[in-house]
């Protein structure tokens, strides 16, 4: 037992920096921590998932040096909770864009397409910074969605266009970008809103952390980042 | 029926086993505890009779239900040829059976996408000739708990053929009986305890189904949001709501489980 507390309080950074990344970061994220490495020789762990499960398990105590969420809204309660060491900056801007499988089998070409009763529709959960960002998207576009998934991180709904399993989502256009098997459909400027990605260093994360961060905002990252298809601020 | 009748002697147990199914207990225990502590009593009845909640658990009651009524008609054959019947491979057949319990959820989920997805290999010609689909529909939030749940079954069936006494078979057989018939009456009764048991624990594990479910099925409030998916999705919303729905959940389990107590193990 004594044994097993030991361990549990152990995971503290015994040298690596531990970052908790919105899961739309994840190819970014991961040639950004290889990059970092080979930079600094420090080791990085990566832990992606939903901005709003990773908001929780720092919520809870997880034992994370940084934060790179895919919208302010799941920053704010870090920062109101004094679980940051520095104040979020924005290093990334990302948009929404209309994604269907490679080929568009089901011949969708717009934003309608979400509304329509005969496709297969799938949108990120309510909540979940992406499924947020569509239904303010569909909301300027005047269109009354009718998901037949609400899946819970952007990365299943990709995942799910890529297999064919449905018409048409509404994901990141950098996801667009990074994956051969689904397309983009044309979304209206108008419609479209600018996705702001902010980093903080977690209470905790100390010098190492500080380190990671700096080295995201600097020309490699910088080089990475825009190549995924981010916008730079 | 099968009742072991010898007496039970109470035992005291030395002090190293009992301290150690202590640390067991408090470590199935002490989750409990915490989750009753988070719950919002005061909002309890409101938050279990939202919509979003009472579509859950509807869905959950009647997936879990057909799960294990479906892991029934399927997984007694399964566990009988494999109990009874001697053919080439049957280990690889039993491994087969099984990997949906060892193998992660999720894995299983985008297996099942490949070959009853839109795309997958019997998907396809089915969606193509009917235009009925699995995914994002209610069968499919079967079909993924029926896939996690069935191997409950055939494992608890099984071990409840090897123990049981191959005589009243053979004499029912050497009375004329056809073998249908000796199945039927005689077998089938002999296992109801087994039947029971793999009943319950197939049913329980998928009214817990989670990883399967979302995978394959998707998640949609009324169609296939099944309780531990709208719990999953709570908890980065309404930590309240998630918490009255885990409880939910729990208690339900808890009162099937301790119900059947008798049933389940042959009770010494």
């Amino acid at each position: 037992m004594a044994g097993l507390l030991v361990v549990g309080c152990g995971s503290s950074p015994d040298g690596d920096v531990v970052v908790f990344a919105a899961a739309s970061l994840t190819d970014a994220f991961t040639e950004i921590g290889a990059r970092f490495e080979e930079a600094t020789g420090m080791e990085v762990e990566m832990s992606f998932a939903g901005s709003s499960a990773l908001r929780e398990q720092i919520l809870e105590g997880a034992p994370a040096g940084v934060f790179a969420s895919a919208n302010t809204e799941n920053m704010v309660p870090i920062v109101d909770g004094g679980f940051t060491q520095t104040a979020p900056v924005v290093f990334a801007v990302n948009a929404m864009a209309i994604a269907v499988p490679a080929g568009n089998p089901a011949s969708v070409t717009g934003v309608d397409a979400f509304g329509a009763e005969r496709l297969l529709v799938g949108l990120c959960a309510p909540g979940v910074p992406c499924g947020t960002a569509a239904r303010t998207v569909l909301a300027n576009a005047g269109v009354t969605p009718l998901p037949d998934t609400n899946e819970p991180n952007v990365r299943s709904l990709v995942t799910k266009l890529e297999v064919g399993e449905i018409d048409v989502g509404m994901v990141y256009r950098t996801d667009v970008q990074n994956s051969e098997e689904i397309e983009e459909v044309a979304l209206d400027v108008d419609f479209n809103v600018a996705v702001v990605f902010p980093v903080a260093v977690l209470a905790g994360g100390g010098s190492r952390a500080e380190a990671f961060v700096e080295f995201l905002q600097g020309e490699a990252a910088r080089e990475v980042l825009a190549r995924h298809g981010f916008v730079l601020p | 029926m099968s009742r072991t009748t010898s007496r039970r002697i109470s035992a005291r147990p030395p002090a190293l086993v009992l301290a150690l199914a202590l640390v067991g207990l408090s470590l199935v225990v002490l989750p409990l505890v915490g989750l009753v502590t988070q719950t919002p009593w005061r909002d309890l009845g409101s938050l279990l009779t939202s919509p979003p909640v009472m579509d859950a658990l509807r869905l959950s009651l009647v997936a879990s239900g057909a799960a294990a009524l479906l892991s029934l008609l399927f997984g007694v054959p399964l566990a009988w040829m494999l109990a009874r019947v001697d053919f080439r491979g049957k280990a690889l057949v039993r491994g087969l059976v099984i990997l949906p319990m060892v193998v992660p959820p999720v894995v299983g989920g985008a297996a099942l996408l490949f070959a009853f997805g839109r795309r997958g290999i019997i998907g396809e010609p089915l969606y193509d000739a009917t235009g009925f689909l699995f995914p994002f529909s209610m069968w499919g939030v079967i079909l993924a708990t029926t896939y996690i749940a069935m191997p409950f079954m055939v494992l608890t069936v099984e071990g409840g053929l090897r123990n049981l006494d191959q005589r009243y078979e053979s004499a029912a057989t050497t009375l004329g009986a056809k073998r249908w018939t000796v199945f039927r009456r005689i077998t089938l009764p002999l296992i109801g305890p087994s039947l029971i048991a793999g009943l319950v624990l197939a049913w329980a594990r998928a009214l817990g189904e989670f990883g399967a479910t979302i995978t394959f099925a998707g998640n949609l409030q009324g169609r296939t949001q099944t309780m531990p998916l709208a719990v999953f999705l709570a908890l980065e919303q309404d930590r309240g709501a998630a918490v009255a729905m885990s409880l939910l959940l729990v208690v339900v389990s808890l009162v099937v489980l301790v119900a059947l107590r008798h049933r389940w193990w042959p009770v010494r």
